[in-house]
């Protein structure tokens, strides 16, 4: 039935290889921008630096990971040989090409735009044509996922499709969508002009069509962390899962209303008005129930775990927990960084406290937390989880996975606390130099320090992350038992047909995008004299 | 929530797992409705809303007609008594890059870019605009101290991004008042 094993891994491994490398481009930008170095002589150096780190991060680890772990969920979940698989690896390859034809006009400062792109500056082609094929290859693994719930549901009629699969076919289709805004922006806006066939942009559709993937793509980058905090942790730390029916309902949710929230992206905006960042605003916090419901849901799980394992009374469970546990632990550490980061979300996420910290920061500091932390911190979980049935070796350093995770969590509050703090004082974000001479500014010099030490203590937890998986390949070989996700307390004999498939999701997500992007996009296009001349980057005279 | 799954016959301890869940789950959407309730008064009843209309601005012509033509930037006394700030962000600076407004004066920030996005924000206030060419951004704001105040640019705009640095010189309004009498369009340089 394992077929993917190398598939799998190969995506691990290539997301993981370029996480090391974004990583320390990052720790080296928080250290050029601080007072512990001199004024940078060549700030496009920064900025090529940035675009590098951002697309690594954003586009390849999460994308990557995403689609490893979703062919080993279709094989382990489904109990049968994935469908598909020379696909996979066109997928996987278009993946790498694509990511190499990215980074090299980035390398060669051709293409400083950073992975936001802001338009009307427009860099190199290749950097563009880099990204369409990691979005394609990832589209490959969309439709491979469909394709394989499709075939599985054909072969069993009315048996509940496992849970796993249900989740992680949610997140294929959200991404498969939301992609679509960033794909308009590219084909239709931004590389005509990097091919030369036109001279002109239209910076506020552009900014309209990233705002379709801006946000919703953060959910994506979520998906693997909540199927493992479903799906992985309540069997990993011996409990059960609390509700499968909760579970299907908070994917539907995110699918749902993940997508049509990107404008409060935009609050500060001029082309887009203001009744629609209101709308958005309000969907925004709609998507935080689906999470409202996973804190409980999996708090309640592990309470079992606690109470299995003897614990009594309101709190005695928490000591029973099994601390020692990389699986307990990791997911302790991500809802201490998601309760931290949600809290700022909810911030960003209003009509009117945005503008106190929109652009600075303070979001840099939020999405860190959320995504490098929270979210991050259970990929490399999930990593360690699967990696025994991927290599046939066992992961047997406890206690060096413990302490990247420690590091991991410890490094990453070190790094954005202080971020959220200078966001509030006004720090503009993306800056390759301050001048912490100037008294306005000298507050901000301790902070800023800080989050340089925060990021070195990431940069050893990615050492570690790296010394433990190479001590698993070379671990002796041995057979691990059959690969097992997490029980319900009742798992379901039958599940109503809306919680079986994606069909009414998918309709109530593609109908609430044309509803809250239909509009704006449409003003957009219609409105004249919006074309402005496009502004090349890194040419050479 | 619940209630859509059929199970076997439910014991108490389902039951009251069930319960407990409902609770939760209208508990979550309570705060929800809360949260959106408190923007939708700020935004109703004050009026604190983002720039609510889009207008558009030709950037190729800024420089010779229209209401950012160079004599017309800078911060103008109008008859009500209020006062308007036109400023142009380009690659790499405001134009003016000192701004003088007065206190305790109702002021409204009309700006555009002339080539890329831009973006500012003023220092310990929660003035924060971006700036898309094409469009005209509008904000209006109160200033309740006089002081200097930094306008950084905050969104990247190419390879000078970071030298990109206007300032906010606040005045009392009488001084204001009795310079704006002298010339019609003010920055720091009067």
């Amino acid at each position: 039935m394992w077929n993917s094993k190398r598939l799998i891994l190969a995506h691990f491994w290539f997301a993981f290889a370029g996480f090391g490398i974004a990583l320390l481009l990052g720790e080296w930008q928080m250290f050029i921008r601080s007072p512990l170095a001199a004024w940078i002589s060549d700030p496009d150096l920064y900025y090529r630096s940035v675009t590098a780190h951002g697309t690594t991060m954003a586009y390849v680890l999460p994308t990557l990971v995403a689609m490893g772990f979703g062919y080993f969920v279709t094989e382990q979940a489904l109990k049968r040989p994935m469908i598909g698989l020379h696909w996979a690896w066109l997928g996987w390859g278009l993946a790498v090409l694509g990511t190499i034809s990215a980074i090299v006009p980035v390398a060669l400062g051709r293409a400083s735009v950073l992975y936001t792109f802001y338009p009307p500056m427009v860099g190199n082609a290749f950097y563009y044509i880099g990204i369409v094929l990691v979005v394609l290859g990832s589209w490959i693994w969309v439709a491979l996922m469909a394709v394989n719930l499709y075939r599985w549901k054909r072969d069993n009629p009315g048996a509940p499709v496992p849970f796993p699969m249900f989740a992680t076919v949610a997140g294929a289709y959200l991404w498969g969508w939301t992609a679509v805004g960033a794909a308009l922006e590219l084909l239709f806006q931004i590389m005509p002009v990097a091919l030369g066939w036109r001279d002109t942009i239209d910076a506020g559709l552009a900014r309209v069509f990233f705002s379709w993937t801006l946000h919703a793509i953060v959910y994506f980058w979520l998906m693997p962390t909540y199927i493992a905090y479903y799906t992985i942790v309540p069997r990993a730390i011996g409990g059960r899962l609390f509700s499968d029916t909760m579970g299907r309902i908070a994917f539907a949710l995110f699918l749902v209303a993940a997508m049509p929230i990107g404008i409060h992206h935009a609050f500060e905006d001029p082309q887009v008005g203001a009744g629609f960042k209101y709308l958005h605003s309000v969907f925004t916090g709609v998507v935080a129930i689906p999470t409202l419901l996973t804190v409980f849901t999996i708090c309640a799980s592990v309470e079992i775990a606690g109470r299995l394992r003897g614990g009594r009374g309101v709190l005695g469970w928490l000591k029973a927990l099994p601390w020692l546990n990389p699986a307990m632990l990791g997911t302790a550490l991500s809802f201490v960084m998601l309760g931290f980061g949600g809290a700022g979300g909810l911030i960003n996420m209003s009509y009117q406290l945005d503008a106190t910290i929109h652009n600075t920061q303070w979001v840099t500091g939020h999405f860190h937390l959320i995504f490098a932390g929270a979210i991050v911190i259970m990929y490399f979980v999930i990593a360690y989880d699967i990696w025994p049935h991927l290599t046939g070796r066992a992961l047997g350093c406890f206690g060096l996975m413990r302490a990247q995770l420690w590091l991991w969590g410890i490094g990453m509050i070190v790094l954005t606390f202080p971020w959220h703090w200078v966001g509030i004082l006004g720090m503009p974000r993306r800056m390759a130099f301050y001048d912490y001479t100037n008294p306005a500014l000298a507050s901000l010099a301790m902070p800023v320090i800080m989050s340089v030490i925060g990021g070195a203590i990431l940069v050893v937890s990615g050492a570690l992350l790296f010394l433990v998986l190479l001590r698993g390949q070379f671990a002796p070989r041995s057979e691990p038992e059959a690969y097992r996700f997490s029980v319900a307390v009742r798992p379901p004999h039958r599940v109503p047909a809306a919680l079986n498939g994606m069909g009414l999701w998918v309709g109530l997500m593609i109908a609430l995008t044309i509803v809250n992007y239909g509009f704006p996009i449409a003003h957009a296009i219609a409105t004249p004299g919006t074309a402005v001349p496009a502004v090349m980057v890194g040419e050479r005279p | 929530m619940t209630d859509l799954v059929s199970q076997p016959a439910p014991d108490p301890a389902a039951e009251h797992a069930e319960r407990v869940e409902h609770r939760w789950a209208t508990f979550a959407v309570a705060i929800i409705v809360l949260l959106v309730a408190v923007a939708t008064f700020a935004a109703f009843y004050h009026t604190a809303v983002p720039q609510a209309r889009v207008e558009t601005v030709n950037p190729r012509t800024l420089h010779l007609a229209g209401e950012f033509i160079e004599s017309n930037l800078g911060s103008a006394l109008d008859a009500d008594g209020s006062v308007t700030v036109r400023v142009i962000g380009e690659q790499y600076s405001f134009t003016p890059s000192c701004i003088l407004v007065p206190t305790d004066t109702p002021i409204t920030f009309r700006m555009t870019s002339a080539d890329v996005v831009h973006g500012f924000l003023v220092d310990g206030t929660n003035i924060n605009l971006m700036l898309v060419p094409g469009y005209i951004s509008s904000l209006g704001a109160r200033f309740d101290a006089p002081g200097e105040r930094l306008m950084p640019c905050h969104e990247f705009c190419g390879v000078g991004h970071e030298g990109m640095w206007a300032r906010v010189r606040i005045v009392d309004k009488a001084a204001f008042v009795a310079l704006a009498t002298r010339r019609r369009r003010l920055s720091c340089v009067e």
